[in-house]
């Protein structure tokens, strides 16, 4: 099955590149990202702040199952409306560095669309370690078709 | 032709991809590779010489023809180190997915 979601990362670059083609109408891929009661429930994330201009600003919140909270910000550099989002990234109190966002939101056709989102990281080892990240994180994790290829030859 | 390359690119392309399934299957020679393709021959050759070189495939001399392998170690690098970092953006965006759906425009 093809994948719906596909990341990017070429080897040695700072940078990489998610793409992700929804079956939803451009204009609701792009109020998943505006509206901070739709934005917490897929980001599983509590917004405390969306300003959804240039010069804006946002501030998320999560609680661990732990009860610790981690802080997440950014700056808005670009917003129009059903067309891109450019901002700044930035997991408070972790030692990575702030992020560089590109979104960019598309038709496919009336009832399709998708989204590209640029990200550039301020190393290749930053980058690296934030592409680890979830790797550390995951207990079950789903296996790609090359994985079971290669857990059937272990 | 020692260029380091890029094995994220390698498996990026759909042909490469397609390679490394056949050949994860079995082990074969570069002419019943080429075979499964409608690809020129001289097009598989040098998608077989990438895959070589980032080390996906291993090559091995069988009496006058050489057989291509897989090289499950780095294939299970290369899959692990990327795909739960893939997973957790398709689950947040299958869940965007989910949720709008509910909306009209």
């Amino acid at each position: 099955m093809e994948q719906k979601t596909k990341i990017n990362a070429e080897d040695g670059k700072q940078e990489l590149v998610i793409t992700r083609e929804f079956d939803l109408p451009l204009e609701l891929l792009f109020k998943a990202y505006v509206e901070p009661d739709i934005v917490e429930q897929w980001m599983g994330t509590k917004v405390l702040k969306l300003e959804n201009k240039k010069y804006g600003s946002y501030q998320f919140e999560t609680t661990d199952p732990k009860g610790n909270k981690h802080g997440f910000n950014g700056t808005i550099h670009e917003f129009v409306p059903n067309r891109k989002i450019t901002r700044t990234f930035e997991m408070e109190n972790t030692p990575f560095a702030v992020q560089l966002e590109f979104l960019e939101f598309e038709t496919l056709t009336d009832d399709t669309s998708k989204l590209t989102m640029h990200v550039v990281y301020k190393s290749v080892a930053i980058r690296d370690q934030i592409l680890q990240l979830p790797f550390a994180q995951s207990i079950n994790m789903a296996h790609n078709r090359i994985q079971e290829i290669v857990n059937k030859l272990k | 032709m020692n260029l380091r390359r890029d094995v994220f690119q390698a498996i990026a392309d759909p042909t490469r991809r397609a390679i490394l399934l056949l050949v994860a299957a079995q082990s074969m020679t570069a002419g019943a590779i080429a075979s499964n393709f409608d690809t020129a021959r001289p097009t598989v050759s040098k998608h077989l010489q990438i895959l070589t070189e980032c080390e996906l495939l291993k090559q091995e001399q069988n009496g006058r023809e050489i057989s291509y392998h897989i090289n499950a170690k780095k294939m299970k690098e290369v899959a692990n180190f990327i795909e739960p970092f893939r997973k957790m953006w398709d689950d947040r965006f299958n869940k965007l997915e989910t949720i709008m759906k509910k909306y009209s425009r």
